[in-house]
């Protein structure tokens, strides 16, 4: 129970940067970590006590194996989020450049 | 278990650090410690794929941060102590959807299989027919790439109109705002 | 000293960035046997150019042609895998659908029919995609400002 609660304090701490931050490096930094706080619940979902990690190395074997399909579906989402976060950072770099600043609040009293 | 709890202990004070921290390349190095943090978590509960994508994507985000803060500033000048109007509304509206995320949570939390015990209901199936269906060894390479290969598709689509997305926004100006004819 | 990084730098990278695309590829191709896949080797050879990159410096018209090899490189790895998908859809399977999964002994290299192949097809595209990226972000004639 108490790894989901972490999860769950590292998800609230990202909407947190989103939502109070000023700084849009900030608030990039904020949708960073509601993304691991994701991954990571998916991957302690998976997790089973006293079990190995779903590879086979020989024929026949009979350990007990973690859940693998969680694990497949946050393969995928860690590739997902760091384009996403490039895509953010190019937009960032680009408002800077027009607008010296990353502060959000100057940017919309520029705007027209 | 106890490495695990030490982990997560340090994953959320790197997160606050990264959050409050005035300087911003100071920032995405916390950044970077959350997302190492949470590649060691994969591998203490027996994802080492997961861990290996990890560590290199947190290599890079660094770099890609670090790429974009030296070529701007590194000094969070919205930092302040002081509390002022325009900070209320947000802050209300965060604490509202925070106390009604709690109450959620709590009825979750409940639902959710212990820590340790996985319900397993489709995997099971996977686990039992993996390797003869597939013939892949590593049951997660099998689900990516042959039992669910229809994400993977998707996964490269979002990847790919990423990619174009940043190109389009960062070349032009990047190659025009040096000849001086942009933006000046 | 005029572009990139210093000479401790530039020795280091010598040594290690062939390792690290070696490692990239092992990683590939092992990942139906060994943790790993197209996703990691992927990144990890995106890495190792782009440590390449950074040590080194980089001059106008080459980042030009590693630009448009990393975008020629991802679009190959995209329609390779849309090929492989396919390739299952033409044999009288669904589209996707592995060929020849029997084939090779389990637990070889050369097992899981369509599965390594497919692998390699991501790698090109994640490795490529991030590697434009990384260009087009403009870190390597940025880091050494000062």
């Amino acid at each position: 129970m108490v790894p989901f609660i972490a999860c769950l304090l590292l998800f609230l701490l990202g909407l947190y940067a989103i939502v109070l931050k000023r700084n849009i490096i900030k608030i990039i930094i904020g949708f960073s970590l509601m993304e691991y706080a994701v991954n990571l619940l998916f991957a302690f979902i998976g997790f089973k006590q006293g079990a190995i990690a779903p590879i086979i190395t020989r024929l026949g074997m009979t350990q007990d194996f973690v859940d693998p399909l969680p694990q497949a579906l946050v393969l995928t989402s860690i590739v997902i989020g760091l384009a996403t976060t490039a895509l953010m950072l190019a937009f960032a770099m680009r408002i800077y450049e027009k607008y010296h600043t990353f502060d959000i609040t100057e940017i919309r009293r520029l705007r027209g | 278990m106890i490495e695990l709890y030490v982990l997560l202990v340090a994953m959320l004070a790197a997160a606050v650090v990264a959050i409050e921290i005035k300087d911003l390349l100071a920032a995405a190095v916390s950044m970077g410690m959350v997302g190492f943090s949470v590649a060691i978590l994969f591998i203490l509960v027996q994802a080492p794929d997961l861990a290996i994508v990890q560590i290199v994507v947190e290599i890079l985000a660094v770099v890609f941060f670090a790429a974009v803060i030296l070529r701007t500033t590194h000094d969070d000048s919205t930092v302040q102590l002081r509390i002022t109007s325009r900070m209320i509304l947000p802050a209300v509206l965060y604490g509202i959807f925070v106390l009604m995320f709690v109450a959620v949570m709590t009825s979750v939390l409940r639902e959710l299989p212990v820590f340790g015990s996985p319900l397993m209901r489709v995997a099971g199936n996977y686990l039992a027919v993996g390797l003869n269906q597939s013939g892949a060894a590593n049951l997660v390479t099998a689900i990516v790439l042959d039992f669910r290969a229809y994400d993977t598709i998707g996964e490269a689509v979002v990847l790919f109109t990423a990619v174009v997305g940043v190109l389009t926004i960062v070349r032009q100006i990047g190659r025009k705002a040096d000849a001086g004819e942009e933006h000046a | 000293m005029s572009r990139g990084m210093t000479v401790i730098v530039q020795s280091v990278t010598r040594l290690v960035a062939g390792m690290l695309f070696l490692f990239g590829c092992y990683i590939v191709l092992h990942g139906h046997l060994t943790p790993g896949g197209g996703f990691a080797g992927g990144v990890l050879i995106a890495a190792a150019f782009i440590l390449v990159s950074l040590a080194f410096g980089s001059v106008e018209n080459v980042e030009q042609h590693r630009y448009t090899f990393s975008s020629v490189f991802e679009s190959l790895g995209g329609l390779g895998f849309l090929a492989i998908g396919l390739a299952g859809y033409l044999a009288g399977h669904q589209f996707l659908s592995n060929l020849w999964p029997k084939v090779g002994e389990p637990l070889t290299l050369f097992s899981a029919g369509t599965i390594p192949l497919a692998n390699i097809a991501i790698a090109m595209k994640v490795g490529a995609g991030l590697f434009a990226i990384f260009l087009a972000l403009g870190a390597s004639r940025f880091v050494m400002k000062d």
